[in-house]
């Protein structure tokens, strides 16, 4: 049995911390009262970035930072037109994920079958080697743990600091925060940035942990998944580590149970994450109360400051 | 210090209404220019490539059509969804069930001369889009559930879908295991309107729903509707038009464009079912949408472009070495280009002194 559960729990852990830092990035973004439809995009440019350096012997620190400046070069990009000249957020951000898949393909082009360097997992001694618990627990990579410590620092900013509090004014009410002496703009870019950075280190974590390999659209839609854990999460930190870990479930058991030859064809057990994601996003949105109560109340709307 | 700012035209510019797609054009070539320097490639002979070279040759014009064709049927489609701010980004995952579901009635009619085959299976790929798009619909109106990413997640649904049909159910049988169907009969493939060319008669379909959707959002009631919808919800609902109603018209009219997309691509250029039918033109037909400011005779042009790009891309690829990405990096290029010149047409940049 503990041949099957701690690969289980360990794979789960692992699937789910790009979709941590993809939706922790995007909550924030989202809590300005920014929708960026473009966090594919952005992972997708991070994903090859990140595999880049690491294919030319760059450390994977070095690898990571790379990644993350990329992506947030691309939010900016996005800021550019959804802040600096207000058009729609959608067209925006949908533009922004079809040029960064093209852009990552461009990049990725002669990476072909290699693989860089890894993120090696960590081993404490004595914890690292308890029976069960010990890989699971205190055997993950690094990353599997600075996801949820940002999910922890990301609410904990959200809902104890000021900057956290001006944040959230911004998106729930931008006229007023602005009428306060709050520049929203530079709020919001902020925001779209960090959340840009965010979606790099997504993107960095699957071509050099998850799959250390590089496909063309690697990311396989994780990006809108994260998007989605958003609205699952109703905009809550902890909530979204709670979603990434029930789809970080479902994609391990998809490909359990692949290996273990159960007689369903694979393609039925490789929709079950977008199916799994039409399905929380019914259940949360059902009530439109849910919904109604937690979306940020500028959501998607553009501000644009009078003259 | 000189500063530029908007100021918002008293009434949007008409002019600008045409030059602004023309700027985002001369914006994605300036841009394209040093990416093509990044590659290793003379930026001039490559863009010739691109843009004049596909279309030097008649046979190299009735690519560029076939081509379009898809692109403006489904970007028909999705602008009457976007303008009723309705964001169906799925259209890829309608034209794949559009076209399993007309490749389905090629199949069960394989033998045999049937004239009515191709009619049938232009409503069987419609249906099949309408079905995929009724999911986004359903849920939408009835458990409040965002257009957006339900309609993405199904586009990876019907993908693999079509992959375990054409790998199991609808396999050919005498297909040496390839993952393919059989070849649709001659019942079931349009005829080429010039012999040796790949242009077929579906094109004329594509350019009569460019004057419907005309009709329909400027002479029709429901246009009017869906416009008002789009635009000002608040106002939609005060004067009592049904939200509900016009969200699932809006899917179901991108869906059937989209499945029907899907069927001339099946029973044109293609022949048969493989697990990739589509270079991401769902994708490409939400720039086209927009590029042709969301107007029907836009998206005729918008489309062209497009097609233009893919077969460019093809091109440059073949002859010049080229990264295939190239045209969707382009792609994306002129979307982003397109939303930032847009702003000229309700707004007019001014100095600030």
């Amino acid at each position: 049995m503990n041949q099957l559960i701690i690969p289980l729990l360990d794979g789960t852990l692992v699937a789910a911390t790009p979709l941590i830092f993809a939706a922790i990035g995007e909550l924030i973004v989202e809590r300005s009262g920014v929708l960026n439809l473009g966090v594919e995009g952005m992972m997708l440019v991070g994903a090859a970035a990140a595999f880049g350096m690491a294919l030319h012997g760059q450390s994977p620190a070095a690898a990571i930072c790379v990644a993350m400046i990329a992506a947030a070069l691309m939010a900016s990009l996005f800021a550019l037109l959804a802040l600096g000249l207000a058009v729609n957020q959608y067209a925006a951000g949908l533009a922004l994920t079809i040029s960064g898949s093209g852009l990552a393909s461009l990049i990725g082009r002669h990476f072909g079958a290699r693989s860089g360097t890894t993120i090696a997992r960590v081993h404490l001694q004595g914890l690292s080697d308890l029976p069960v618990v010990g890989k699971v627990l205190f055997g993950q990579d690094p990353l599997v743990y600075l996801a949820l410590a940002l999910a922890v620092m990301a609410w904990w900013f959200l809902n104890r600091t000021r900057p956290g509090l001006v944040l959230r004014a911004v998106g729930e009410a931008p006229e007023a925060a602005r009428a306060i002496g709050y520049r929203v703009l530079r709020i919001r870019y902020l925001a779209i940035l960090t959340g840009g950075a965010m979606a790099g280190l997504a993107g960095a974590y699957l071509s050099l942990a998850y799959t250390p390999l590089w496909v063309d659209d690697m990311t396989a839609g994780r990006g809108w998944i994260a998007q989605a854990l958003v609205v699952f999460a109703t905009w809550k930190p902890a909530r979204v580590v709670l979603g990434a870990w029930l789809f970080g479930g479902v994609t391990v058991a998809q490909l359990f149970a692949q290996t273990f030859g159960l007689q369903i064809p694979p393609q039925f057990m490789s929709a079950l994450p977008y199916l799994a994601t039409i399905v929380v996003l019914v259940a949360i949105s059902r009530n439109p109360q849910t919904l109604r109560l937690n979306t940020p109340l500028s959501l998607a709307q553009p501000f644009r400051p009078d003259h | 210090m000189i500063r530029l700012y908007l100021e918002r035209r008293a009434v949007p510019s008409r002019v600008m209404g045409f030059v602004a797609p023309a700027l985002a054009v001369l914006a994605m070539v300036l841009c394209a220019i040093p990416m093509l320097r990044l590659a290793g490639l003379a930026p001039l002979a490559t863009l010739r490539v691109f843009f004049i070279e596909p279309l030097s040759s008649a046979n190299g014009v009735s690519e560029w059509l076939l081509k379009a064709n898809p692109l403006v049927l489904m970007g028909l489609g999705l602008m009457i969804g976007y303008r009723a701010n309705v964001w169906n980004i799925g259209a890829e995952g309608m034209y794949t069930v559009g076209a399993i579901c007309a490749a389905w009635m090629a199949l069960r009619f394989a033998d045999g001369v049937h004239h009515w085959l191709l009619a049938a299976m232009m409503l069987a790929g419609m249906l099949g889009g309408m079905l995929w798009a009724a999911i986004p619909a359903f849920l939408k109106t009835r458990l409040n559930t965002s257009e957006i990413l339900v309609s993405l997640m199904l586009t990876y649904v019907a993908q693999l879908l079509l992959s375990w049909l054409v790998n199991g159910p609808m396999q050919d049988p005498q297909g040496l295991n390839y993952p393919q169907t059989a070849l649709f009969s001659e019942s079931a493939t349009f005829s080429p309107l010039i012999a040796g060319m790949r242009l077929n008669a579906s094109v004329f379909i594509t350019l009569g729903a460019v004057p419907l959707a005309w009709l329909l959002l400027q002479r029709s009631f429901l246009g009017f509707q869906l416009k008002v919808s789009g635009a000002a919800p608040s106002a939609a609902r005060y004067a009592g038009f049904a939200q509900g109603r016009l969200t699932w018209i809006a899917l179901l009219i991108g869906g059937a464009t989209a499945g029907l997309a899907g069927m001339f691509e099946a029973a044109g250029p293609l022949g048969q079912l493989s697990p990739v039918i589509s270079p991401g033109y769902g994708f490409a037909a939400i720039i086209v949408a927009f590029i042709g400011r969301l107007r029907p005779v836009g998206v005729l042009l918008g489309g062209l472009l497009l097609s233009l790009l893919y077969l460019g891309g093809e091109a440059a690829q073949m002859s010049m070495n080229v990264p295939a990405a190239m045209s969707r990096s382009f792609q994306g290029l002129l979307l982003l280009c397109l939303l930032a010149t847009d702003v000229l047409v309700d707004f007019r940049i001014r100095l600030r002194p």
